[in-house]
């Protein structure tokens, strides 16, 4: 008695843990303000904030503090160029009297030999009388011409744009004079997208806990030294900038923007909430989905999972056990020809419900069907293994997934998903041999971890975590119309793109 | 509401008499339907295969998941998962004698419709067998069979079953793709049951490279084929 009370309360901590909406945060040590450009160096993910410190994480999901920069000064950016890692960093000697600093390194990696910060001098500065505050560096490295440019101000007059060179990360031409591109904001950076260029920077106020305004807005121009427009055709020289993203739910005031491209097509932007109220109000990293609509960018949500349709993109058939499909409220009955044809009822049939509409085959029954029962469907599904296949959508149960995060084990800004069958154990697995079966018990193992990455269209990108004896990575695609596998991820077709629908 | 009245009742007299021919096909020649040669025929531009040794149809019934694999499963004559027929041989279903007919497309699918319509067969609720033998000219391994058919239809290579496609179905280009095989080097043996319900019937067929491209190396050979006049 004593077991099963204890295994009953394991699952009622389990199921409470899955439905935890702290799951859906990043996870471990998130306490950051003003983080930098998420950084890619050596098999791990950086981020470094206000204060010097910075955050490290394996997986860029599970997160924990790294070690301290040499220099404490606010907001800083980084960037890798070469064998070089840049790193940009500000300090206020006044209230608008400060200097950005340069940071060199080869590694950002402590355990590396060649971890070594070296100082690279200011590249950017403001004298305390000027309409600039130099603090709150962002750099692009342009991808059409390789030049490198630096964004920096906050709210003291403008956001200004000076170039550095790529080859030392110094200043290029320091005397000649920043051009100012914004106003009213702090945290710019840029970034390009299919031939525009786009000042992301932070409005509102800062450092006030859940009483922050920050927010993030965008404009464009089709030159990196502006104009910037906003989607009004305001200049944010004059104080324009569209809503990228703002407070929503538990987060208040979102700042400081910073693209990290996962090739492909996929993307994500890190940012820092001034306050997350189920943490105290404490200010934390996140890492959410990047998208594009109409050449403006989206700040896309973290997937939660949920209960889906799995429909191929490239042929509109969903994803299902390789089961003999029973329709939802039985097999139809033919209870007389259509309405309006020979033999045909003259007035609906009498009887409980709400009169259906004519008569005969098309009538329905005049009530709500129920879902289909899985319980009950599955008791003629095959034990063990069962193959998937794809096929048309009908609201059965073998086409319905369900899609849960599991806690302890990520990817950049999301955790792991199992994929079910609704209401059962059968989980979707990838075989050694690059193909689906569904296994009847989930082990944990990363054949049946999967990420889901969200692509612009709206569509999305799912790959197991590992298929077995392979190293190569592998997106779920579409074979023919009703069969998936895996094959590389291509970004210009849809085979490997799906929609995930509520059934 | 008379005219339409009147146009209803000529549809459902029409569709009767359609059922019917359809059900006892009269002798129609193939149109899209040759009888084979002795030659090593390469597939299409597009890699389907166009030769194949069709079996006249014989009855079945049903076109769901576990009707379609009973009705496979059963045997209808000795040997029928390996045999490799030759042109004009015949077996005998239930009392009835049927014939293999070996046979070239002029599409890329084969029109079973046709097929039976030409040997005053029924094309509703039958069951066609089909096999060819390709040749490969080395291993290739991680190929797929890719398949359409209207309607259902189960599909072996070299005596493995390798895809089912089940329900009333059209034929859709790669509809059915089989998980990644080897072909030999040399004779493959390609075998489908194909089911159809009721109205058109037809099949198509290729083999696939990993990455969706047209597999075009091979070629088709029923061996011996009698000279005879096309269906």
């Amino acid at each position: 008695m004593k077991k099963i009370l204890f295994t009953t309360l394991c699952l009622l901590v389990t199921v409470s843990l899955a439905h935890d909406s702290r799951v859906f945060a990043l996870d471990g040590e998130i306490r950051i303000h003003d983080p930098s450009t998420v950084i890619w160096c050596n098999g791990k993910f950086y981020t470094y904030g206000t204060g010097g410190i910075s955050l490290v994480s394996d997986d860029g999901w599970t997160w924990r503090r790294g070690p301290s920069l040499p220099r404490r000064g606010v907001a800083p950016d980084v960037i890798h160029i070469g064998d070089r890692y840049f790193l940009y960093i500000a300090a206020n000697s006044g209230p608008t009297k400060a200097d950005i600093n340069l940071l060199t390194n080869k590694t950002l990696d402590p355990d590396s030999p060649d971890y070594k910060w070296e100082e690279g001098g200011v590249v950017a500065s403001s004298d305390g009388i000027e309409d600039c505050n130099a603090i709150d560096p962002g750099v692009l490295l342009d991808p059409t011409s390789g030049r490198l440019w630096l964004t920096y101000g906050s709210y003291f007059g403008y956001i200004r744009l000076v170039e550095l060179d790529p080859s030392s990360g110094k200043r290029l031409k320091p005397n000649e004079k920043p051009r100012n591109i914004a106003i009213n904001g702090e945290a710019s950076i840029m970034i390009y997208h299919e031939g525009w260029y786009y000042l992301l920077v932070t409005h509102g106020s800062c450092c006030r806990g859940a009483d922050s305004g920050y927010n993030i807005r965008v404009g464009r121009a089709k030159n990196v030294a502006g104009p910037f427009l906003d989607n009004m055709g305001t200049d944010m020289l004059r104080g324009g900038g569209k809503l990228f993203v703002g407070s929503s739910g538990r987060l208040i005031g979102p700042g400081h923007f910073g693209l990290f491209d996962l090739g492909d097509g996929i993307q994500r932007f890190s940012l820092h909430y001034e306050a997350d109220l189920d943490k105290g109000g404490a200010s934390i990293l996140d890492v959410r989905p990047l998208l594009w609509k109409d050449n403006w960018p989206v700040a896309g949500e973290r997937f939660v999972g949920g209960t889906y349709q799995i429909e191929s993109l490239r042929t509109g058939t969903s994803l299902e056990l390789t089961v003999e499909g029973f329709p939802v409220g039985g097999r139809p009955v033919r209870r007389g020809p259509p309405p309006g044809s020979p033999g045909a009822p003259l007035s609906p049939p009498t009887g409980g419900g709400a009169p259906p509409i004519g008569g005969g085959i098309f009538a329905g029954t005049g009530k709500p069907i129920p879902t289909q029962d899985v319980t009950e469907v599955s008791k003629k599904w095959p034990e063990g293994n069962v193959d998937v296949r794809m096929g048309n959508y009908m609201c059965q149960a073998q086409q319905k997934w369900s899609i849960e995060p599991i806690s302890g084990s990520g990817y950049l800004g999301s955790p792991y998903f199992k994929i079910t069958i609704a209401g059962t154990d059968r989980t979707l697995t990838a075989t050694e041999d690059a193909e689906l079966v569904a296994m009847p018990i989930f082990t944990g193992r990363p054949e049946q971890l999967w990420r889901f990455d969200e692509l612009a269209d709206g569509s999305w990108r799912i790959m197991p975590k590992a298929i077995p004896s392979l190293k190569q990575s592998l997106a779920l695609s579409a074979v023919g119309s009703s069969f998936a596998t895996f094959a590389s991820f291509d970004s210009r077709s849809e085979k490997q793109r799906w929609l995930l629908k509520t059934p | 509401m008379t005219k339409h009245l009147i146009t209803l009742i000529a549809f459902l007299i029409l569709f009767t008499v359609l059922d019917h021919v359809a059900h006892v096909a009269s002798q129609i020649p193939a149109s899209t339907l040759r009888a084979s040669d002795s030659s090593n025929k390469p597939p299409d531009a597009d890699g389907f295969i166009q030769r194949w040794l069709i079996l006249e149809p014989l009855n079945t019934n049903g076109l769901t998941d576990t009707a379609v694999q009973a009705a496979v499963k059963k045997e209808y004559f000795a040997d029928q998962l390996n045999v490799v027929p030759r042109d004009g041989d015949k077996v005998n279903v239930d009392g009835a004698e049927l014939t293999w007919h070996a046979l070239d497309t002029t599409n890329y699918n084969v029109n079973l419709f046709h097929f039976a319509r030409a040997y005053s067969k029924k094309t509703s609720d039958v069951l066609f067998w089909a096999v060819t033998v390709i040749n490969s000219p080395r291993e290739m391994r991680d190929v797929r069979l890719a398949i359409g058919s209207n309607a259902a239809s189960v599909w072996w290579v070299n005596g493995k079953e390798v895809i089912g496609i089940y329900g009333d179905r059209q034929t859709v280009i790669d509809d059915g793709v089989s998980k990644r095989l080897t072909l030999n080097k040399g004779p493959n043996v390609v075998r489908a049951a194909i089911i159809n319900g009721g109205g058109a019937t037809d099949f198509c067929a290729r083999f696939l490279y990993a990455e969706d491209r047209p597999l075009k190396e091979i070629t088709v050979s029923l061996g011996t084929i009698r000279t005879k006049p096309s269906p």
